[in-house]
């Protein structure tokens, strides 16, 4: 713990370095598109239309009762969801390469390795902010408004950071050893992706008469974590604060762990890279 | 104070098979047991037992063959690598050079990798601000600084990544073969940085193969061989001592070479059928390996060449004031009467040193029939050290080869206790007035 505390006050001294990191990552990802990083706001928009046609319109009878008739509602409750997941999904899979990716720098650089999967998530979480803005004026315009809880979002944020950073440093350690994790690991996340509740409402029927499905899904921490961005989002309300504590509990053990079992490996890294 | 202590510093690296990362995954699955499983099962040691000290301000060189060591040990003093055993303390700001350019992303300009690059190697921002024109002036890049790196030749990419690393102005510079991928014009400015950085006292860690430069700036080298120190001393006794030791090792790879080729020859009986005269010893070393080079109809064939020192040994490493026969034994399938004998002799370059045939001797052919010897005495070989290469031939005075042999035989000029440059080795003496005076020399040459 007292190592974990020292090492992280180190990586503080190197927030410099992880900003340009980041700013690099933004620049060069979308270095040479027309677009620019307008795609920050085009993709997650791409997707909520994939996924509404499928789920709004083509299988209409399946998204509840909480919704009615109106597609739109629908597709910004799903565009709620997706916009987080996508965070977390892409933090995911390009922490499962980065360590790779930048092998030069651990090999040839003295370089604090845990800088790679940090700026991963960051620069992820910067999309995640560019999209951000075009939610908050869906719900103002289509949706069913905003209210103060709102302001709670940054909480929210915090734990997925927190949960999202720890599955980050271990899922880009361990990579480096097992390369299949990487495969396994893309579906993986659609399977997670079913798991929460994106597309689907937890007060879906058939959710609400199996208790079984229902401690399945409330295991899944990311479900409290959406859950956190639906209830200050798009329906107002104070989140259940004790699911998103214990979640954010479960987030920092996570963090801890996956910490610990990237400060076990890292000096394999140079040779394995 | 010593900038860098190495006490006992050991290095082993862990090979791991692939069906021992399926049982470790596996392992790591189902009991949990990560760590315990995930040792190698192979070990291969890298560096064992070294320990040394490179005071403040001293240029400290680190020479050896490939694989030796070098750059392991150099990655531990930059706290890159961790020693597996044995303790590193080193005092102030480390820069390794140990690959130019490492942190560049090809996608954004020259300009924002140099800030990164900077950043990365322990400046800040602030004084990538104020050393950025003369990062860009040294690395001569003026005009293409705001295009992306990946548009950079090699050379544009190494020169951006030698003035960011140069300017990290630290106190210890550790440098890695760096200056072996510079074009001419560049090398000497690094070289000249490097001087000025030993000027200002800092200390310096210098790993090359150009052991001429070794020589000229280190104050002390260390030899590693097979991850040990095998020597650490006075740069010039050092960088000569590793000098013999390869050259005897060449000594034994050309044995060896021919023991291999002798071997493969007796198989074939066409060739080895008439030079039984030869006697017990082995017959000719790289014919088989090479015979691509070779052309002619062999109305004459040359079916044995046959290094000699003048005593008659054969022998393929000479000192460079020693002499060289080369003996070739010939047949002819008919009688002919226009033929000349040739010999041609070129350095790893390709530069021929030398060449001589019967006809520019104005010798003339009368008679050649049957089998028969010619020897080529050359009573001083005055090369400088390296590798040569022997043509032999035999042709009509027109040209028309009989049987041409390219490159087929090699021999090597080798004495750690001459260093000249050049083609040849002029055979000269120095005088010098009596005002004009120079200590005793500090090595007995041989």
């Amino acid at each position: 713990m007292v190592r974990l505390v020292r090492n992280l006050k180190e990586l503080y001294k190197y927030r410099v370095l992880i900003q340009n990191l980041v700013s690099r990552e933004l620049k060069a990802r979308y270095r040479g598109t027309v677009l620019g990083f307008l795609w920050s706001f085009f993709n997650p928009l791409l997707l909520m239309i994939v996924y509404t046609l499928v789920f709004g319109l083509i299988l209409k009878g399946g998204r509840g009762i909480e919704f009615g008739d109106s597609s739109t509602l629908y597709a910004i409750f799903l565009f709620t969801g997706l916009l987080p997941w996508t965070w977390f999904s892409s933090s995911t899979l390009e922490s499962a390469n980065v360590l790779m990716i930048h092998g030069n720098l651990i090999k040839k650089i003295l370089f604090p390795a845990e800088i790679l999967p940090v700026v991963t998530v960051l620069s992820n979480l910067i999309h995640f902010s560019f999209g951000l803005p075009i939610l908050l004026l869906f719900l103002l315009v289509f949706g069913k408004g905003l209210t103060f809880y709102a302001l709670l979002l940054p909480v929210v944020v915090l734990v997925q950071m927190v949960f999202s950073l720890g599955f980050g440093f271990l899922i880009s350690s361990l990579t480096v050893h097992f390369r299949d994790i990487k495969d396994i690991l893309a579906n993986l996340l659609t399977l997670w992706f079913f798991a929460t509740p994106i597309i689907y409402p937890l007060s879906f029927d058939s959710l609400q008469k199996s208790s079984f499905l229902r401690t399945l899904i409330n295991l899944n921490p990311m479900t409290h974590i959406i859950e956190g961005y639906h209830s200050c989002l798009f329906y107002g309300t104070l989140f259940h604060w004790k699911r998103l504590g214990l979640t954010l509990v479960v987030g920092l053990v996570l963090f801890y762990f996956g910490y610990s079992v990237f400060d076990r490996l890292r000096d394999s890294f140079p040779e394995e890279v | 104070m010593a900038a860098i202590e190495l006490d006992h510093v050991g290095r082993v690296y862990q090979k791991y098979s692939s069906r021992h990362r399926f049982q470790t995954f596996k392992s790591a699955l189902v009991r949990g047991d990560l760590f315990g499983s995930l040792k190698a099962n192979e070990l291969v040691t890298a560096l064992s037992d070294i320990s040394l000290q490179v005071e403040k301000g001293e240029t400290f060189g680190l020479i050896g063959e490939n694989g030796s060591g070098k750059s392991t040990l150099l990655k531990i003093i930059a706290g890159i690598a961790k020693p597996t055993v044995g303790r590193v303390r080193t005092e102030g700001k480390i820069s390794a050079l140990i690959e130019l350019g490492a942190g560049f992303h090809p996608e954004i300009s020259g300009r924002e990798n140099v800030f990164i690059n900077g950043i990365m190697l322990g400046l800040t921002k602030k004084e990538i601000v104020r050393k950025f024109e003369e990062i860009v002036r040294f690395a001569e890049l003026e005009e293409f600084i705001d295009a992306p790196v990946k548009t950079y030749s090699s050379g544009m990419y190494m020169r951006l990544g030698f003035s960011v690393a140069i300017n990290v102005n630290p106190d210890i510079l550790l440098t890695d073969e760096v200056l072996s991928v510079g074009d001419a014009a560049f090398v000497p400015k690094c070289l000249d940085k490097i001087d000025d950085f030993r000027r200002r006292k800092k200390t310096i860690v210098f790993v090359s193969h150009d052991l001429d430069t070794v020589k000229k700036i280190c104050d002390r080298v260390a030899w590693i061989k097979d991850g040990r120190i095998q020597m650490l001393g006075e740069p010039k006794r050092t960088v000569d001592a590793y000098l013999e030791d390869i050259a005897t090792k060449q000594e034994e790879d050309f044995q060896e070479r021919q023991a291999r080729t002798a071997s493969a020859t007796t198989g074939s009986s066409a060739m080895t059928a008439s030079s039984e005269a030869a006697g017990p010893s082995a017959p000719p070393a790289f014919e088989e390996g090479r015979r691509e080079n070779r052309w002619g109809k062999r109305e004459v064939e040359i079916r044995k060449v046959t290094l000699r020192g003048l005593g008659g040994e054969e022998k393929h490493v000479f000192h460079p004031e020693e002499g060289l026969i080369v003996e070739l034994d010939v047949a002819a399938a008919c009688p002919v009467e226009d033929f000349v004998f040739g010999i041609g002799v070129f350095n790893s370059l390709g530069t021929a040193c030398y060449g001589t045939n019967t006809n520019l001797e104005d010798l003339e052919p009368k008679h050649l029939e049957g089998e028969g010897k010619v020897v080529c005495r050359i009573e001083r070989l005055n090369l400088i050290n390296g590798t040569y290469y022997l043509d032999v031939a035999v042709h009509k005075r027109d040209g028309y080869s009989y049987d041409y042999h390219q490159n087929l035989y090699s021999f090597l000029v080798s004495s750690a206790a001459y260093k000249d440059v050049g083609v040849a080795r002029l055979l000269h003496t120095w005088e010098f007035s009596p005002g004009i005076e120079f200590g005793p020399p500090d090595k007995k040459r041989p």
